[in-house]
Parts: structure tokens; sequence; C-alpha cells
């Protein structure tokens, strides 16, 4: 049964995966950033405002943290990251890889001020450079300072507290930090495009968490190159990190940041029409909310195919798996070291 | 090398030059603001948007080829909004059939790309023109008016002093990997896509390093110049009444164009 709909889904929406080809390429070339008159005013000011309350709240952090240090730190590193955006290297033929450098960031200095330098560099791009429009800046701010640096420190947390303290652990946890800020940021584009009905969501969703898996490849790359030579050059840098005040909601936080968006994705790249999503994503919670379903493959929700709702389940069971995981380790450490 | 060139300000005296940075961004957030609402289909109105933007352009001294070139560098985002074409619903335009697959594209489709790309692409010409007619300080004035946290000004003005020196290192790190980059003629150059993320990581890294360093040695010039924390501006000088009749006039203009495409279609 399972298979029959995704095969289903596969001939209906084949002309439109022609599409993908393309839109995908060209999404690739253009990154992250959106412009101006592709999003609608209301995602556009939602947006906005979610992103203000983040920016605000880093504001009110990062005071308190950094102090006098803050300005000329944040300031200079603000630059570093928009001039290490210039770095590239070469793909294949004529294609380079570049960095967006929220995750080296956040390893560096910490959540809070790699929002407010993130901030920084997003919004210059879009005054000065055009990258990216100015009523769709709280957009691209909610992507790449806030979602991008909260999912980077929530899987390095994560990934650090799996595993022991040795070199490669801290290159593995760069290196799916990296990936994971790129790839979830690009489908809380995706989403944000489908919502205002610019890109139909069965097209965008998977255009963009595709091509951006590739791209998070290199930018983990990168990220693994930094940070080796900087393990070799200032080992202590890295090491101050985590803060004794920084409560473990920062970086959970920012995990389920990251298993949300992954798991609505599925869901969403089922439907063309955005507005269409968004009425059966309500009358999915509704249904949620009554008896509880069982794992038939012949049940079907109202509007949800079977494919999408075993995406979902086994996304949440996975994040469940992996946060118990990192608990019972976290756990069985203490206790060691204590007995 | 430097990096001189990503400075987008043309200097001139034009009167878009000499109006208040602060009513400057008043206004390309209202034509923004009237561009997205504009509907889809109202082509009376964006053909008047693009005039009165493209007077604005040419009262203000920059070429429009310059703009027009620039502003072209944004569209390919356009193709992400391609597949509307052939997604939206509305009266039949043509059919493609290769087999058994069917693609229709319906006029509503086409309208809706086209309306897009069309607001799109004037968005990005009012910005492109902010830019171009704006000193940098201006802007980060324009910023203070517009309630931006004092702290995060400060930053942006911090980050643009140092951008440049920045992006020299940067240039001068590409320079030096590419002056160690020999090849072989008729052969492919050593080293895979792994290994030249490596290094292009290693030159990531060593410019935070240095950031680091130069970050360190501006705060402490700035504490041996009595730096305490507090980051304090000049009071901004009050903005003329006559600059608020403009943007209250631009103000009007551009609700009268919504409402044109509201009503015309």
């Amino acid at each position: 049964m399972l298979l029959h709909d995704l095969r289903s889904a596969w001939i209906c929406h084949r002309p439109l995966w022609m599409g993908f080809g393309l839109t995908g390429i060209w999404l690739a070339t253009t990154a992250m950033h959106i412009p101006d008159g592709f999003l609608s005013l209301v995602v556009a000011l939602i947006f906005w405002m979610l992103a203000i309350l983040a920016i605000g709240y880093a504001l009110s952090r990062v005071r308190g943290e950094l102090k006098e240090r803050q300005v000329p730190l944040m300031g200079v590193l603000a630059a570093v990251i928009f001039a290490g955006q210039m770095l590239n290297f070469t793909v294949a033929g004529g294609t380079s890889g570049h960095l967006l450098g929220a995750a080296l960031a956040t390893i560096l200095i910490g959540p809070w001020p790699a929002v407010l330098v993130m901030t920084c560099v997003v919004s210059v791009q879009a005054l000065v450079f055009q990258d990216g429009g100015l009523l769709a800046l709280g957009a691209n701010l909610f992507n790449m300072a806030v979602v991008g640096v909260f999912v980077a420190w929530g899987v390095y947390r994560l990934i650090r507290k799996i595993t022991p303290d040795a070199r490669w652990s801290r290159l593995l946890a760069g290196f799916l930090a990296a990936w994971a800020s790129i790839e979830i940021a690009s489908l809380a584009a995706a989403i944000q495009l489908a919502l205002s009905g610019t890109s139909p969501a069965n097209v965008a969703i998977p255009a963009m968490a595709g091509i951006h898996a590739i791209i998070g490849l290199g930018e983990g790359l990168i990220t693994v190159g930094a940070l080796t030579f900087l393990m070799a050059v200032r080992p202590g840098l890295l090491d101050g990190q985590s803060a004794p005040g920084e409560s473990r909601l920062v970086w959970i936080g920012g995990l389920v940041a990251a298993v949300l968006l992954a798991v609505l994705s599925p869901l969403a790249s089922a439907h063309p029409d955005g507005l269409e999503w968004v009425a059966e994503q309500t009358g999915f919670l509704d249904t949620a909310q009554g008896p509880a379903y069982e794992i038939i493959p012949d049940y079907v929700l109202p509007g949800i195919s079977n494919a999408a709702a075993a995406t979902i389940l086994a996304g949440v069971l996975g994040a469940g798996i992996v946060l118990t995981a990192a608990w019972l380790v976290s756990r069985i450490r203490k206790r060691s070291a204590s007995g | 090398m430097h990096a001189h060139p990503f400075d987008p300000y043309i200097s001139s005296a034009s009167p878009v030059h000499t109006l208040d940075p602060r009513i400057k961004l008043g206004l390309v957030l209202s034509f923004l603001l009237g561009v997205a609402l504009t509907p889809h289909g109202a082509w009376a109105a964006l053909i008047l948007f693009f005039a009165s933007l493209a007077s604005a352009v040419v009262l203000s001294g920059i070429s429009p080829l310059r703009i027009l070139r620039r502003s072209l560098i944004g569209l390919p985002f356009a193709l992400a909004a391609f597949p509307l074409i052939f997604t939206t619903e509305g009266a039949a335009w043509f059919s493609l059939q290769a087999g058994s697959w069917t693609i229709t594209a319906t006029s509503e489709g086409l309208l809706r790309f086209l309306s897009i790309a069309v607001k799109s692409w004037i968005s990005v010409q009012a910005a492109l023109l902010l830019s171009a007619t704006t000193p940098f300080p201006d802007l980060l004035l324009a910023l203070r008016a517009f309630r931006i946290p004092q702290l995060l000004v400060s930053v942006i003005g911090l980050m643009w002093r140092y951008l440049f020196v920045l992006a020299d290192e940067a240039i001068r790190l590409m320079r030096a990997r590419d002056a160690r980059s020999g090849v072989l003629a008729g052969r492919r150059p050593g080293g895979g896509v792994i290994w030249r993320a490596r290094v292009a990581g290693g030159m990531a890294g060593s410019l935070f390093i240095r950031g680091f360093d130069r970050a360190d040695r501006v705060y402490a010039a700035m504490l041996a110049r009595g730096y305490d924390g507090e980051t304090r501006a000049l009071p901004a000088p009050p903005v003329a009444p006559a600059q608020y009749g403009i943007l209250a006039a631009g103000c009007v203009w551009l609700a009268l164009l919504v409402l044109a495409g509201i009503l015309i279609r």
C-alpha cells in the first residue's frame, strides 16, 4: 500500500520533478537570500516579528555576557564572516563552494553572539549589496541568523555530549553542525516560499533540501578544515564555549527546531499549494488530538497520505531515540564519574 | 588588489543625494511596500511604479544602465517561481505531451510568474538606488532613526570599518593559495575536492584567528582611549520640515498607485 502511494505520487508529480532540476540549479546559485517579491506580506511580517524577538533576546543576553568586549569582538568577527564568504574552493569544473559561516561562528563564540554577528552580516548584505530583499530581510534573518545558528549549536552540543572528548569528536560535531545548519535553514526558506504561494511546496522543498544537502557538505568540509587549523594553532579557542550558566534549554531548543522543520517538510512537500497545506496541517493537528492512531498500512489520515505520516513518525521516533540516548549516556557518565 | 569596488556608493551632487537618508529609507520602504501590495497582473500600476523609480534614477544622475546591470544579478531566483506556470489552476494556455506525461501551462500561472518576477526586479532597483545614493555612515544614521538598537548599529559600523581590511586579507590568502598551486600543462591539478575544501577551511580558520587578534587589539586601543562599554553617538541632526513634505507626498503618490493597481486590472 505504501509503495503504491509513493508510485502514484511520483506519477502525479512527475512533470513537477522536471522543474526540480532547473529550479534546483538556480536556487543553488542564489543560495538562501530570498529577494523582495517572493514572500507574501503576511509571511514576511510574521517572520519579521519572530526575527525581532530572537534578536532582541540575543541583545540582552550578549550585554550581560560579553560586556565591554562585545562591540569590538562582534564587529570584527562580523567582518571576518563577511570576508570569509568570499573564500571559495573549486568543486567541479566551473562551480565553486562557499562558506556561510553560521556554524563556525556559533562553535567559536557561542549561540547568542553568533546570532548578532550573523544579523549584522545578513542585514548589510541586504541593505548595501541587495543580496536578499529588505521586506524579506526578516525571513532571511530568521533562516540564517536564528535557525542556522541554533541548529548548529544544538547539533554541536549533542554530538559533543554523546562522544568522548577527543579530536575526532570535535571535527565530527563541527561537520554535522555545519551540514545541519545549512540544510535546516534551507528547509525554513522553502517553507516560507511555499506558504507565500511563490513556489509549490512539492517542488520547492525537495529542490531546496536536495541542493542544500550537497552545499551543506561543502560547508561541513570547510568547517572541519577551519577547526583542524584552529585546534593546531589555538587549542584554547575551542574549549571555552560551554559556559557554566548555559542552560540545557538552549541546545535542546536548537534540536527541537531542527526536528520540527525536518518533520514538517515531507508533510508540506506532499501538497503543491502552500496555503492548502496550512489548512490541512490544522486539520491534522485537530485529528492528532483525538484518539491515538495505529501504524496500520491501510489507515489514512484525512488529507494526509501514508507516506507523509510514516515519515513524521520516523522523524519523531528518531529524534526521541537520539535524545534518550544522549540523556542516558550523560547519566551513565555522571554515575561512573562519581562512583 | 583592494576591495574598494565593493562599496556601491557613487558620489554625485543631485537632489536624491542631498535628501536626508532617513527620508530616503522611508521612501524606499514605502515603495517596496507599495509594490508588494499591488495585486498580480496589475500591469498599469507596475509600469507607473517603474516609471516613478526611473525618474528618481534620472534625477539622481546615476547611469540607468548601471542600475539595470546590477539588478539582473538577482533575477535567476525568479526561477523558483517558474513551476507556478504549471501548477496554478486556471484556463489552459498550452499543453505539452510526451508519451504518458502531460504538462499544462495556465495563463493564470504565467500571470503570477511574470508578476512575481517583475515586482522583484522593480524592488531590487529601488534598493540599488538607495545604496548608490547614500554613503554608509548616512545609512547607519537612518537605521538609528528607525529605532535599531545602538549596540547593533555600532557593531555594523565597526564591521564596515574592518570589512575592507579583512576582505583584503582574504584576497591575499587566495592569492597565496594560487601562488602555491602549480599545474602541469595537460594534467589535472592534484588533490581531490575534500582536500581543496580542507585547504579553504584552513584559510577560513586563519582569517578567524587574525580576526580574533585584531579584535583584541581594537578593544585594547578603545580602552586606551577611554572606552567604557557604552557606545555613544552624536545627536542626530534634525530633519528639515520640507523633507517631511517630500516623504508625505511620496507616500500619497505610492498609495494612489496601489489603489490604481487594485482598481484597474
